[in-house]
């Protein structure tokens, strides 16, 4: 196992549910799994599942063939048990590896979720109708359409962001001389050419894969390199809720994982629609599926590195979207978190979503009230923390700035406490010393926790005067981030991509 | 070391904000060296005159500790420090300086007004003062204004610092300068005020000279008033 990679925080997680809970929770989730069992549209999983001692039923809906799997209590726990603990997610600077440890509640944050729209900010003045002596400097927003070269600039920002510990690409790619067969090579060479940090994201064609595995491999410089510093990771959300197995993210599923590479079983059921909306029953749905779909990764490849992937969301109760920023958010989350440790598995969670639809009071609250949450959670991989809003439909580089800022003050909110016996010892000496002068001032003794990284600096984008200017002085944070150089692939490797994956669009080569 | 070299490790010292030895610096790898009150003894006892102490390793560091402050570079703590190295100087050369020609810049009395406990911002003051050179009469807390007026008086001080933090005591100062004027000191005393509740209106409304928005406010208005 690599020594070198991010620290993140290591954080004494916050415990929502008791152990007699995790347990009900646990028998539920298998109970769901043997009665009713899956709806699975896969037949190589269905078979697979069969051949390791499930109940496999073919029947038929809508004129397709179905099969109906109930999974015997025991054969899904002794699965799920071959999944590994600890693994490492690699990175093109070996220092941005993240090592994942199920058992050590070591914090990551990262970007996501592959938006449609760029939302960019500029600062504009306003005349008093009132008083035209009088002027306030406001933001304005106007939207891009996704494209290539704003997920380059989206890569190489989030390279820049000192808390984003990993990169899932923000921003779809929708330019024209983008089809559905040159989309993954794309996507993933855009991202690799611009960030040094781990890149993840999902597989829009399964005929991409050996593409996209040759690029990583000659990045990393072989096939055995790739394995041992997996540069790139996957997310499948092989579950459509409730309960159904979808047919060709499970071939994805298959190809992923018998490449050796890391990937996900991602599930997002919406708690009043597609799960239940109560706590019980949402937390007992959604772990019954990435069990499933964990199991399914195990019997494929015994041993395979695989994250717990736990996306539950509430609907709103006016129009049924998804509902992020809100107290059952954090409860399904951290319920989630709790069971993937309990199963002994790296957890991918989420946090900073929420329906506000620029910077502002509102994205603050709905990110904060999350970030701080799932960061408490202990949960290792927290997705979509980087420029989110309308909910997952928008990334705003400049929210990205903002978030980085929030990220950064919550993982040193939970830095591990300071306070043993040389502490103690030291600061009684302290007091003793200070008490001994006329002005009773620890303000010089402050210096030694300043220099030591130790005390916080005041909120970056604070104001002094009786306006908010957090998104003005993000803004100018982004210029300033924006400026500096990127950490492009060496001129030869990108070369050497060129010549043989096919379908890469030449606007994303860049001087090395 | 030679004597330059002992005057110059004074001073960079002071910029380090190292009052003893076991203190760290701004910088690293200086804990558990000489800081400025070993060094300033050791000076002392090698007869270096302590004038020249005064002149060659406080005066000039303090400016450069300002700048530095000025700059971003150095944060409150790292100002208080090197104010602290130069009234821990002080009190070790004082005794010596008696008729070596150095003149303080002025005596200072400090005073929280009566029924006021609060003295954090007094207290900053009071170590900004001593590391700018004034001779400074701490009075402490909660000081009654029979006792303020009798200080100065005595003193003969030709500055009066007055703190409070709550509306509730800050009309005390207008009583404070008041009875001054009744025992004829005022025209001798510049009285100086600050606290969370005051204001230069305030100031101007009972009769202060000025009023420091903090203790670093407080040293460039006295750098600017004529001597007292």
């Amino acid at each position: 196992m690599s020594t070198e990679y991010r620290p993140g925080i290591v954080v004494r997680p916050y415990e929502r549910l008791e152990k007699e809970q995790i347990e009900h929770l646990h028998r539920a989730s298998l109970s769901i799994l043997e009665d009713p069992g899956i709806w699975c549209y896969n037949r190589r999983a269905a078979d697979l599942f069969g051949t390791a001692g499930a109940h496999v039923q073919e029947e038929t809906e809508h004129g397709q063939p179905v099969w109906r799997v109930s999974f015997p209590a025991g054969m899904v726990e002794e699965t799920v048990a071959k999944a590994p603990s600890e693994f490492v997610l690699g990175a093109r600077n070996p220092e941005n590896r993240l090592h994942l440890d199920a058992d050590t509640p070591r914090i990551y944050f990262g970007s996501g979720s592959e938006t449609n729209v760029w939302l960019e900010t500029h600062m504009e003045t306003f005349v008093s109708r009132e008083d035209p002596e009088k002027t306030m400097t406001v933001p304005r927003f106007s939207e891009l359409r996704g494209s290539s070269a704003l997920l380059c600039r989206a890569a190489k920002l989030c390279d820049r962001l000192e808390h984003l510990d990993f990169f899932i690409r923000p921003v779809n790619i929708q330019d024209k001389g983008i089809d559905e067969t040159n989309h993954d090579v794309n996507k993933f060479f855009a991202s690799l050419n611009n960030i040094t940090k781990h890149v993840q994201a999902g597989l829009t064609r399964l005929e991409s894969l050996d593409d996209v595995i040759k690029m990583a491999e000659i990045i990393t410089g072989g096939a055995d390199e790739l394995r041992k510093n997996p540069v790139l990771s996957f997310i499948t959300c092989v579950f459509k809720s409730p309960l159904q197995l979808v047919a060709d993210t499970a071939d994805k599923v298959f190809s992923i994982v018998e490449a050796g590479l890391p990937l996900v079983i991602s599930s997002s059921p919406q708690g009043g629609s597609s799960a239940p909306i109560q706590e019980a029953g949402m937390v007992a749905q959604i772990n019954a599926e990435i069990l499933a779909g964990i199991s399914l990764v195990q019997l494929i490849r015994p041993g395979a590195p695989v994250l717990y992937g736990s996306v539950p969301v509430r609907a709103r109760m006016d129009d049924l979207h998804d509902l992020y920023g809100c107290p059952e958010f954090n409860q399904y989350n951290i319920d989630c978190a709790q069971m993937a440790r309990h199963y002994r598995i790296p957890c991918y969670s989420t946090s900073g979503v929420g329906d506000a639809k620029v910077p502002g009071a509102q994205a603050m609250f709905e990110k904060l009230f999350t970030d701080l949450y799932m960061a408490m959670s202990g949960a290792q991989y927290i997705h979509y923390a980087f420029g989110l809003l309308d909910r997952t439909n928008t990334f705003c580089p400049v929210q990205a700035v903002i978030d980085n800022e929030l990220i950064g003050k919550v993982k040193h909110c939970l830095r591990t406490p300071k306070v043993g016996a040389e502490e103690t010892r030291d600061a009684v000496e302290m007091v003793k010393k200070v008490m001994g002068t006329s002005h009773r001032l620890f303000a010089r003794h402050a210096r030694k926790a300043i220099h030591a990284g130790d005390v916080s600096d005041p909120f970056a984008f604070g104001a002094k005067d009786l306006q908010d200017r957090v998104v003005e002085h993000a803004v100018a944070a982004l210029e300033k981030i924006e400026a500096e150089p990127a950490n492009h692939l060496p001129a030869d490797i990108q070369e050497k991509i060129f010549a043989e994956i096919p379908g890469l669009l030449p606007s994303l080569k860049q001087a090395g | 070391m030679s004597k330059q070299e002992l005057l110059k490790k004074i001073a960079e010292n002071v910029i380090q904000g190292r009052v003893v030895a076991e203190d760290e610096g701004f910088d690293e790898g200086y804990e558990g060296q000489p800081a400025v009150t070993e060094l300033v003894e050791q000076a002392l006892a090698d007869k270096i005159d302590p004038k020249e102490i005064v002149l060659e390793s406080l005066t000039g560091s303090m400016e450069e500790v300002g700048k530095k402050f000025d700059s971003g570079e150095y944060l409150i703590p790292d100002m208080l420090a090197s104010a602290e190295c130069v009234g821990a100087a002080m009190d070790i050369l004082g005794p010596h300086l008696a008729g070596a020609g150095v003149e303080s810049k002025g005596k200072f009395v400090l005073a929280t007004v009566a029924g006021d406990l609060h003295d954090i911002g007094k207290n900053i003051v009071g170590i900004m003062l001593k590391g700018a050179g004034f001779e400074v009469q701490d009075l402490g807390n909660d000081v009654t204004t029979e006792r303020i007026v009798a200080a100065v008086k005595e003193s003969g001080a030709g500055y009066l610092g007055l703190s409070a933090l709550l509306t509730t005591t800050m009309r005390e100062m207008q009583t404070v300068i008041e009875a001054l004027e009744k025992e004829g000191l005022r025209e001798k005393t510049r009285v100086l005020i600050g606290g969370a509740p005051t204001s230069e209106d305030f100031a101007k409304d009972i009769g202060a000279d000025a009023y420091c928005r903090d203790a670093f406010h407080a040293i460039d208005l006295l750098k600017e008033m004529p001597r007292q």
